[in-house]
């Protein structure tokens, strides 16, 4: 079955990208150019904020702010992230400031910033919130929740179960609670306190020098047998597959939901956003634009098992047509 | 069940493992506070076949464990199934009915049916929930009342301290038992892997999905495919967990994730006991009956002569004959402070 005529929607709603945080510790100046360019891509979207390591402090909060203010003059809705491991007291204050100081939507994640931030502003779910059940995604609907970063796990089956369209749970101003699906970029799958890029380096975690900045898609981890697997990315450990759901337009329109979540890799991204964009709202065929991606640079291989209840490092992308029900 | 004596009070618990009713026996018998056990089904996060309760073994177990004065905690620490969460909400009917002293739980639904419909059934938060900050504690706090919470170990010695004085929650931490590297709650290595994880399935790097395989006079162990480490002739064989394989990063081949270690908090019990945590947990439900014996007694004199030191101001001497015990036990026969010393910091 061919994905494009069922991708269009009622009323014709177009699907939302959102940019998704950037994972690895790219330098400033990378940074700022990877979002000046974002300011003209079809995102409507962009998450801002270090969400993996705490000591990686070259974008201040001040920076983010000062970024955010920039993008969404641009047009953009900008969305704060917190951090996903929140230890110290200094990261509480942190999450604080954000609720502030920030004009933004704020995703959190982790519980503290559901604690400190509830009811203070619109709150986005990320995606190590853990929501695996209807009930608790209504448990969190009175925090003040406007959007939720389903764990990268879950099935699309799964998704329709937790925000039924017919249904939905509301959030923030009684209105239904947006499903945001991953649907680009290497899996964030753990966090651990321990660095294992320093480890990596053999070098202590609090004088690290920053290993992971040479890392700008992370650092590859094989198995026994040279198949790429995991890859590094200092406190957290990502998929070596790109969990990729472009070619799978019709099991993502039936859960209900209507926005994505794109996952910032170092190369080829703009052009990612350009064909989600042309595969998802104006009606193109994702195989050949897929098929295009390796030699821009984006990692390979494509996966997308989790979008269907099996391994997260089951590939059906090479065959599309072939799509499990 | 007996009123404890002031001091006795003060005392933090020992909890330990209960993977079957003879488990829970040994650990009743050699000086368990409390025990922790999980129904037959993907509601707990040791969902292994031939471990855990039914419900006759469960309420079995409740009696002999209250005749001694000992607490039964049931875990329902994974998270229920979107096509069907019927089950995790009828296991925590089922634990108040049973007589269960707590409920340990990581889901937020479970925890939001427990406050509407079981206000008398305590809460303990599980490592399951990734709860690192006393922010994150209170949270659950107010909103669920969660009595107790199991820290992740990942949180570091200090940061314990501060988070007993953010919370009046009591503090549970692992005291010795097998090693998570990562944040419990926010791990999807082994269903990227296999389909399965703690979070979905109550289940890491699943049985089900390892083959052995004889290769070149050693043997590897794959995981639904995935080459995961590979033995020599002579090298000591692991359980092939996921983050414990040795892979390849830039023609390296090693632990990159985390050595085959256990982790052991004895040296460090009389500081843990004086910052004021409230419960030490013995990992390790799948473990044998003479395992929970050996592990709680030594434990049980460790604790206690831990406590009198601190009450008394006197330096806290482990006596060899309990490490003997535990590096017995430990696996790989290596022991490690984990995250709570931070060597690699």
């Amino acid at each position: 079955m061919n994905d494009r005529s069922s991708l269009s929607t009622p009323g014709g709603r177009r699907w939302g990208l959102t940019v998704g945080p950037v994972q690895y510790l790219w330098p400033r100046e990378r940074l700022l150019a990877f979002y000046a360019e974002l300011a003209d891509s079809p995102a409507d979207c962009i998450v801002l904020g270090e969400v993996v390591c705490a000591r990686r402090r070259q974008m201040r909060l001040e920076d983010w702010l000062a970024l955010g203010r920039e993008l969404a003059q641009a047009g953009k809705q900008v969305v704060q992230a917190t951090q996903t491991l929140v230890e110290t007291e200094a990261d509480l204050r942190q999450i604080e400031r954000l609720g502030a100081e920030t004009g933004h939507w704020v995703e959190a994640g982790d519980a503290s910033a559901l604690a400190l931030l509830q009811g203070r502003v619109p709150l986005v779910l990320g995606p190590h919130i853990n929501i695996y059940n209807h009930r608790a995604l209504q448990e969190h609907a009175d925090l003040g929740v406007v959007r939720w970063v389903p764990p990268v796990e879950l099935s699309l089956e799964a998704l329709a179960c937790i925000q039924p369209p017919e249904h939905p749970v509301t959030g923030w101003a009684q209105q239904p609670i947006e499903t945001e699906v991953w649907a680009f970029g290497r899996l964030p799958l753990s966090f651990s306190a321990r660095c294992f890029t320093a480890r990596q380096h053999g070098v202590p975690k609090d004088q690290c020098g920053f290993p992971c900045g040479d890392d700008p898609d992370g650092r590859l981890v094989r198995s026994g047998e040279g198949e790429d697997f995991l890859v590094l990315n200092g406190t957290q450990t990502q998929s070596a597959g790109v969990h990729c759901l472009l070619p799978h337009g019709t099991a993502l329109a039936a859960t209900g939901a209507r926005r994505l979540r794109l996952s910032p890799q170092a190369r080829g991204f703009g052009q990612v956003l350009t064909d989600f964009e042309a595969v998802f709202n104006q009606g193109a065929a994702a195989a050949p634009r897929m098929a295009a991606w390796a030699d821009l640079g984006v990692p390979q291989p494509l996966v997308s098992g989790y979008a269907f209840g099996q391994a997260g490092m089951v590939s059906h992308v090479s065959l599309p047509s072939e799509m499990p029900a | 069940m007996q009123h404890p004596t002031p001091t006795e009070r003060a005392r933090p618990h020992l909890v330990c493992p209960a993977g079957s009713l003879r488990a829970l026996e040994a650990a009743v018998d050699a000086g368990a506070d409390a025990v922790y056990l999980g129904l037959k089904d993907a509601t707990n996060a040791r969902n292994f076949a031939g471990l855990n309760f039914t419900d006759t073994q469960i309420r079995e177990g409740v009696a002999l464990a209250h005749r001694h004065g000992v607490q039964v905690l049931m875990a329902l620490n994974t998270f229920a199934d979107a096509r069907r969460p019927g089950p995790w909400f009828a296991a925590a009917d089922k634990a108040a009915e049973l007589g269960a002293d707590a409920l340990i739980v990581a889901d937020t639904a479970v925890m939001g049916h427990c406050r509407d419909r079981l206000p008398g059934l305590r809460l303990h938060l599980s490592v399951q929930a990734s709860a690192t900050s006393h922010a994150a504690i209170e949270h659950y706090r107010q909103r669920y009342g969660v009595q107790r919470a199991v820290l992740p170990r990942v949180v570091a010695a200090e940061q314990i301290a501060r988070i007993i004085a953010g919370t009046s929650v009591e503090i549970e931490v692992f005291a010795f038992g097998s090693l998570c590297v990562m944040v419990e709650g926010r791990c999807a290595l082994s269903s990227y892997a296999t389909g399965q994880s703690p979070n979905n399935a109550g289940v890491c790097s699943p049985a089900s999905a390892v083959r052995w395989q004889e290769r070149g006079g050693g043997v590897s162990a794959r995981l639904n495919g995935v080459l995961i480490d590979h033995y020599g002739p002579e090298e000591p064989r692991g359980y092939p967990t996921l983050c414990k394989g040795r892979f390849d990063v830039a023609g390296q081949r090693s632990h990159v994730l985390e050595e085959p270690t256990s982790l052991n908090t004895l040296e460090l019990l009389p500081r843990l006991v004086q910052m004021g945590v409230r419960a030490f947990k013995i990992e390790g439900r799948q473990r044998s009956a003479a395992y929970v014996g050996e592990v709680t007694r030594a434990w049980r004199a460790a604790l206690d002569r831990a406590c009198a030191a601190v009450e008394d101001g006197r330096p806290f001497t482990p006596d060899p004959a309990w490490q003997q015990a535990l590096s017995r036990h430990a696996e790989g026969a290596q022991t490690t402070l984990g995250a709570f010393e931070r060597p690699w910091r």
